[in-house]
């Protein structure tokens, strides 16, 4: 039983890095928060239907779906974003105004009804209990993201710009970069991250218009609990709802998890109402 | 010097960071005082203004307002304990009316048809019925900050903070300012915070120094403009006077 | 600096704005005898979401608060109201009692979120959070465990059967169609022009002070939270108010007055029709719904994508929405002709 416990509370955990990653770095980097986000993570389960569909292997329709949803991310960053930096309310009811866009879309194009894969993930046996096998990729992966994030950010050169820039952006841009760019390309991360969970979802969910509202709320109730620092902002907001969602989880219902989340984050806010790294100054 | 001071704080200090903006004050005003407050940018006056009128939390320290504790007070509290301040960058709501400004000023101390009579009454003082119905963000500095001032005063508090209340205004402007707060200091205490050592001159009595967060010397403004370490950190800067 | 909106409003109303409000009012007393009960329910209706673009354009025009959950309590009050008439079999009580609920409610977020001190953005994605939890809890009841009193909830399919109002002056027969027609013009009416004069009294003029400079008015000696927190509070009652009439309205309550789609259709009823006023959300309010209507009958399948589509031009375009932006159309004219007149 404790196994079990366990087991579900990691799996919320990363459950809840894996949806709310790309939306924390959007906003840790740009202080945007992007309402489409949940359909960035359907465009990408998408992606990965049709990938697979067409004879893909699943790992290799992972990566097509992160690089479409990517890309289509930038193609939003030129054409709606960037008119809007600096208009935080403006940006918030524009990608709303995206959102709703990209059901109704969907909806047309591919229907109301789910679309699945036909991939065989076998069962795990452990402790006398039995788990899918899936479940141990989606921590993988999840986990993969954080750690590839962090790597990133420490060690390349446009990482140390990328931070330069989340620091003081006027400086930065005072130094010779290019802030249009930095924030071209971390949009465009951000939404591959969210691709990149929604095609990772499909074994588990399959791909439908609705897919992105499924998550959205544990998505937003993470990245504003975490604050504005989006790597330690994600990990302690993911770990503290996870164990929450994933113990009353298991001992009443998931919906009862998720109201249980959102009552804490509710409190939360009066006592930290800058989120967890509210009060740290430096750090990813 | 038996009298209780109407506001008081002991070893204030406010650290941003590794940065000790203002660094252990003892500051003490006498009820019926008009002091000024000047030294170099960053000496950490603003951010002392700041602390009195509750903007901004102290790291550590003691902040007595007429005897009464105000450290962990809200900024609506320490305001309706008779604070009142001008910022240094003009504080007042942009799209509103001159009048509409002063009707909230007024109405947070009076009520009913007092609001009315307070505002026509500063109207009138500061000379400000021409443009009682234009919106304060289209109006030129200089008299957004006799708005702001005009704000502070309808409200009738016992102190006065001034964060540089000359800044931006014209010659004529600035004399006019200095009248008033001579004028206003026969029924408040006033505390203000200047970089124009003409305008200092023309109403300081009792003149303290800031010096990288704690203060330097505390004198007469004669004796203060001679002082030689004063001239060092602050006025030989400047130019002098 | 241009300020975003003139704050004009705080005057109080001049005799021809009392004039048109009276014509209004007669024009809702006639109608019944003049148009058939289609167009009755369709305006009903229009008066009912009104009432909630009023709660949310309120809340952001003049508070400067941006929930965009108003929906919480448009919900909350349908549902309170469903549960409450049926189980007890009165009607005027549950009433009262379906706008206390979400109206508590309302004090306990907004305790939570403005007493934290939450940035603006925060607080708009929380309540949007909240209306999506409320959404989900409801449509998980389907199951018979899921009962208050003897009501089942229903998970997604809803509460049928919702009684109708009953007045002790109409012998106790549950109001008609004409009766919910009168009931919803007349508390649209009613919210508008009490909103309308809050604005010239003291609350009013604080919050608008406090909208455009929060930490002044607190510098000033104005407790901003309890303000902002009051008007938050106030604006729960309408939202609740207008759930109940939907309740009334449809016989009907279901998860969906809660959704995604629910939040969004306010958000862009007030910012089709101008937030900087109070009768843009009402016109805003009626121009979408009969343009969605309409699209529904010409085929037009998927309504949301038109509706992101519309809220996104809006955003880009026309931030300050219709009614502001055809004021300004007008004023620019007026100008130009003033102008030419004075050259001649």
């Amino acid at each position: 039983m404790i196994a079990t416990t366990l087991y579900l509370i990691i799996y919320s955990i990363s459950l809840l890095m894996l949806v709310s990653l790309g939306l924390a770095i959007i906003f840790g980097m740009m202080k945007v928060i992007n309402l489409a986000h949940g359909e960035f993570m359907m465009l990408g389960a998408y992606a990965c239907v049709l990938c697979v569909n067409a004879g893909a292997p699943l790992w290799l329709a992972f990566a097509a779906a992160a690089l479409a949803v990517g890309l289509f991310g930038i193609v939003v960053e030129r054409l709606i974003i960037r008119f809007l930096y600096g208009r935080i309310v403006d940006t918030l009811l524009a990608t709303w105004g995206l959102s709703l866009f990209l059901v109704g879309l969907v909806t047309t194009v591919f229907g109301p009804q789910a679309w699945s894969i036909s991939a065989r993930f076998g069962n795990v046996s452990f402790g006398g209990m039995n788990f899918s096998a899936y479940t141990f990729v989606l921590i993988a992966i999840s986990i993969g993201m954080v750690v590839v994030t962090w790597l990133i950010a420490r060690l390349t050169t446009v990482g140390l710009i990328v931070r330069g820039t989340m620091q003081d952006a006027t400086v930065a841009s005072g130094l010779g970069v290019n802030r249009n760019l930095v924030y071209m390309g971390t949009f465009g991360y951000g939404a591959a991250l969210a691709g990149l969970a929604g095609a990772v979802l499909v074994p588990i969910t399959g791909a439908s218009p609705s897919l992105g509202l499924f998550f959205v709320a544990k998505a937003f109730i993470n990245v504003i609990i975490g604050g504005h620092l989006p790597l330690i902002g994600t990990i302690a907001a993911s770990s503290l709802f996870g164990t929450i969602d994933g113990f009353v989880s298991y001992v009443w219902s998931s919906v009862v998890g998720e109201v249980s989340v959102l009552i804490v984050a509710v409190i939360l806010l009066r006592l930290l109402p800058l989120g967890i790294t509210g009060r740290l100054r430096s750090g990813l | 010097m038996t009298v209780e001071p109407i506001l008081s704080t002991t070893a204030l200090e406010k650290r941003f960071g590794g940065v000790r903006a203002v660094a252990g004050v003892d500051f003490s005003l006498q009820p019926g005082e008009l002091r000024c407050l000047i030294g170099p940018n960053g000496a950490g006056k603003s951010t002392f203004f700041k602390m009195i009128s509750g903007q901004l939390k102290p790291t550590s320290g003691e902040i007595r307002i007429a005897g009464h504790d105000m450290l962990n007070a809200e900024a609506y509290q320490i305001a309706r304990s008779g604070i009142g301040i001008k910022n240094q960058v003009p504080d007042v709501m942009n799209g509103l009316s001159v009048r509409e400004n002063l009707w909230l000023a007024a109405a947070s101390r009076h009520r009913g048809a007092a609001i009315g009579r307070s505002v026509d009454r500063i109207t009138e003082r500061l000379a400000l019925t021409a443009i009682l119905d234009r919106l304060v963000g289209e109006l030129a500095h200089g008299q957004r900050q006799w708005v702001e001032i005009g704000m502070v005063i309808v409200c009738e508090p016992r102190i006065v903070l001034l964060d540089e209340p000359a800044a931006g205004m014209s010659d004529e402007e600035t004399v006019l300012t200095a009248e008033l707060i001579r004028e206003i200091n026969k029924d408040m205490t006033i505390v203000v915070v200047e970089h124009d050592m003409q305008f200092i001159r023309r109403i300081a009595r009792t003149v303290t120094v800031f010096h990288q967060g704690r203060i330097l010397i505390e004198d007469s403004f004669d004796k203060i403009a001679a002082d030689p370490t004063v001239r060092e950190v602050y006025l030989g800067r400047s130019g002098g006077t | 600096m241009i300020p975003e909106f003139s704050a004009t409003a705080a005057r109080p109303p001049k005799a021809w704005w009392w004039g048109v409000i009276a014509l209004i009012a007669l024009a809702m007393v006639m109608l019944p005898y003049y148009v058939d009960i289609a167009l009755q329910l369709d305006l009903s209706i229009i008066f009912v979401f009104a009432l909630l673009a009023l709660s949310m354009g309120f809340l952001w025009g003049y508070a400067g608060i941006l929930s965009f959950g108003q929906t919480i309590f448009f919900g909350l009050g349908g549902y309170a109201y469903a549960v409450l008439a049926l189980n007890t079999g009165m009607t005027g009580l549950p009433f009262l009692g379906a706008l206390l609920i979400p109206v508590a409610f309302s004090a306990l977020l907004g305790y939570f979120m403005i007493y934290g001190r939450i940035s603006d953005i925060y607080l708009s994605v929380t309540t949007l959070v909240v209306t999506l939890i409320f959404e989900k809890s409801i449509r998980s009841t389907s199951g018979p465990e899921y009962v208050i009193g003897s009501v089942r909830l229903n998970g997604q399919n809803g509460i049928p059967g919702v009684p109708g109002l009953t007045l002790p002056w109409l012998d106790g027969a549950p109001l008609s169609i004409e009766g919910v027609f009168y009931l919803t013009a007349g508390a649209m009416l009613l919210v508008y022009v009490a909103l309308r004069l809050l604005l010239t009294t003291r609350f009013g003029r604080v919050i608008v002070g406090i909208r455009e400079n929060e930490r002044r008015m607190e510098l000033l000696g104005y407790d901003t939270r309890l303000y902002k927190l009051g008007a938050f509070v106030l604006a729960g009652g309408i939202a609740a108010l207008s759930g109940v009439l939907y309740a009334l309205w449809g016989n009907f309550v279901a998860p969906e007055m809660f959704n995604l789609n629910q939040a969004a259709q306010v958000v862009i009823w007030v910012i089709v029709g101008g937030r900087s006023t109070l009768i843009g959300p009402i016109f805003g309010t009626g121009i979408v719904q009969y343009t969605s209507n309409w699209l529904g009958t010409v085929g037009v399948g998927q309504v949301t994508l038109v509706l992101g589509i519309v809220l996104m031009v809006f955003v880009l375009v026309f931030p300050r929405g219709l009614l502001p932006t055809i004021g300004d159309a007008f004023g620019y004219v007026r100008r130009r002709v003033a102008g030419r007149g004075a050259a001649r």
